[in-house]
């Protein structure tokens, strides 16, 4: 089995973020970024497939501006085989939408005629959830979304997919798309000789025009808002004054 | 390992050319802007590491003085255990500058582990992986890098610490064994070690020159354990005396020749100094990161106390002396890796972070105030860990000493 592992490069989740004065984003010079934690996931799993003999090579692929390739660099540190660095400019990277991602990956995959492609879930940074769906949609592959298992079974894979209200257990054929959540596992941490060999790993550049994709934006920033800051509550004495209070509110 | 160099008997080293070849790597030295990629790959690592496994101990450890066995297995697994030790046995094969940084990552999650990870790598592995022949270097080395053992290394004793070359542990030459006698103190790591590296006068009438460097597997019959000594910081490493009672010992446990033990002692010891440098600076690090959040946080007089200029003269403070003894650290560590002579940048990065860890420290509690003062906050911890490494491995004064030592005879005096 071969498998596509999708990266994306994202503000590290400690960040505390800032809108841009020009509110058309936020504020991302000078800060830390890390691999989006479901992709993070979603190589560990792929790394796991491999230790059980069920995969025998995983392909990293990140689409993003040049410091993109410093995500892959750490999924190839964690296990990952090779990678692939599909580069955009600075500028196309702020409007690069799922749907751009998606044609791309799905191109990836046919191109290394992989078996698997393994995504996180959503981005943390835009939060779409649109991605593997997607990805699925434009392969004409079956999906299996929100895994929280996945096992190999004869030549299909089982997987439990965390729905609402409780787990889902699904086996689909392979070529598939799976999205990894949050309880599939522990990502492990790159070990020092292992981010030294990720160095000489190998990893091909490509332009989206090479895999025949347009990345023109379809959809325009208006405007980022900060959230509204949450006001100060009060304190109610009883049940009674409770109640009035949310009476007087219309509530 | 509270052990000290005598600066008046400094030897310069540069590092030695072992079999034809230089224990140097070629990861990319530091810039004056950022760390090569490797390294910070590395950090990232450590911190996520530090944060995730060694915060949520280390103030629980300090309180217990339990040594972390869990955690330097799994430092062990990352490959921070035989940091600089080569691929060949089994050890990560990084350079000085890694070590550093992790250090400091390391030692900014619990100071403990740090001096554990610091001991074992500069001043158990590092002779052995100089001196050592490789015999020594399978037996002693190669088991020793995944953190499931770890070593300790014995120079110190009760009557001298500063002037290591006046040592009265005496190994006498029994035809086909050494017979050791004597007490060695404060030795880190001494409780858990299964290698322990002595110091010994193998012939008193040539004082230091007749010092020999030893390799003892423990337990041995005729080495023992003094009580753990009790501390004012890094308390979950254990620190004890190790003492040597008709302790015979194999011929070939003896590390480079007789008579060397001197050099290698202070050769170890310019190494050793960068790792207690970056210990230092992790503490620092860890208290001023405390201070920055809990003064933008902290509501006084209608606003956040990082707004008033007392407290921003104590940041700016902060800042800069970080900064200047991470480059000063950085420095020590590249010149290592380029295989040039670092005695005296060593002991300016060790001078100036550990002085730095007492400052900020110090000035991060200021910042706190009450709440910095009581151990729900880590900034205590810190205080109390940051001032031991203003004494092990050359108390500030030496490092002093070996700075102007190396200065006048750069000017030719």
């Amino acid at each position: 089995m071969r498998i596509l592992v999708g990266c994306k490069r994202v503000i590290d989740y400690a960040v505390k973020i800032r809108v841009r004065p020009d509110k058309k984003g936020v504020v991302t010079e000078g800060v830390k970024h890390s691999m989006n934690p479901f992709d993070e996931i979603a190589v560990e799993e792929a790394v796991r497939l491999k230790e059980k003999k069920i995969a025998k090579e995983i392909i990293v692929a990140s689409i993003g501006a040049a410091q993109s390739q410093e995500t892959i660099r750490t999924a190839l540190a964690m296990g990952g085989d090779r990678g692939v660095h599909v580069e955009v400019s600075a500028a196309e990277a702020e409007t690069l939408q799922p749907i751009h991602v998606s044609k791309i990956l799905a191109e990836l995959a046919k191109k290394e005629k992989v078996d698997l492609v393994f995504l996180g879930k959503q981005a943390i940074d835009d939060d779409s959830n649109q991605t593997a769906q997607m990805t699925a949609a434009l392969l004409d592959w079956p999906q299996a979304m929100f895994a929280s298992k996945v096992e190999q079974k004869d030549d299909k894979l089982e997987v439990v997919r965390e729905i609402d209200g409780g787990l889902e257990t699904i086996r689909v054929n392979m070529p598939c798309v799976i999205s990894a959540d949050l309880r599939l596992n522990e990502p492990r941490y790159a070990t020092l000789p292992n981010i030294m060999k990720a160095k000489k790993k190998k990893m091909d550049k490509l332009k989206p025009s090479d895999l025949g994709v347009d990345v023109t934006p379809r959809i325009e920033v208006i405007s980022v808002e900060d959230p509204p800051v949450r006001e100060a509550g009060a304190t109610v004495a009883d049940v009674d004054e409770l109640v009035s209070k949310l009476k007087e509110k219309g509530f | 390992m509270f052990a000290f160099r005598n600066a008046s008997r400094q030897i310069s080293c540069g590092l030695p050319i072992l079999a034809g070849r230089r224990w140097q790597s070629s990861l990319g030295s530091a810039t004056f802007t950022e760390l090569p990629e490797t390294h910070q790959m590395l950090k990232d690592t450590c911190r996520q590491f530090a944060e995730a496994e060694l915060w949520p101990i280390a103030g629980e450890i300090d309180k217990t003085q339990a040594f972390p066995t869990k955690q330097v297995k799994a430092m062990g697994d990352l490959g921070l255990m035989g940091i600089d030790v080569p691929e060949e046995l089994g050890g990560s094969g990084l350079d000085a500058l890694a070590y550093a940084v992790a250090m400091e990552e390391i030692s900014r999650g619990c100071a403990s582990c740090g001096v554990i990870m610091s001991a074992h790598n500069s001043l158990y592995i590092g002779p052995l992986k100089y001196f050592g022949n490789s015999a020594q270097h399978e037996k002693y080395i190669a088991p020793f890098v995944d953190g499931s053992k770890i070593g300790c290394f014995c120079l110190s004793e009760p009557g001298n610490g500063s002037d290591a070359g006046a040592a009265s542990t005496t190994a006498k030459d029994e035809g086909d064994s050494w017979l050791l006698n004597g007490t060695k103190a404060w030795i880190t790591n001494a409780h858990q070690a299964e290698g322990i590296i002595v110091f010994a006068t193998t012939d008193k009438s040539k004082k230091h020159k007749g010092i020999s460097a030893f390799v003892i597997p423990a337990p041995t019959p005729g080495l023992s354990l003094g009580k753990k000594e009790e501390k004012l910081g890094i308390r979950a490493s254990s620190t004890s005396n190790v003492i040597l009672e008709d302790c015979s010992i194999p011929k070939d446990h003896l590390l480079g020749e007789a008579g060397m033990g001197f050099k290698i002692a202070m050769q170890t010891l310019d190494c050793g100094r960068i790792g207690i440098a970056a210990q230092a600076q992790g503490i620092a690090q860890n208290a001023f990161d405390t201070a920055i959040d809990y003064s933008a946080k902290r509501q006084s007089f209608g606003a956040s106390i990082s707004k008033l200029q007392m407290i921003q003269q104590k940041i700016a403070d902060m800042a800069l002396r970080l900064e200047q003894s991470r480059l000063l650290l950085y420095k020590a560590a590249a010149l290592k890796d380029e295989g040039k002579s670092f005695t005296k940048a060593a002991a300016m990065a060790k001078l100036s972070c550990s002085e730095t860890a007492t400052f900020v420290a110090h000035q991060s509690i200021q910042v706190l105030g009450g709440m910095g003062y009581v151990s729900d906050m880590s900034v205590e911890r810190n205080y109390r860990d940051a001032r031991i490494t203003e004494i092990y491995e050359g108390t500030s004064e030496i490092q002093r000493l070996v700075i102007a030592g190396n200065v006048l005879k750069e000017y030719g005096f």
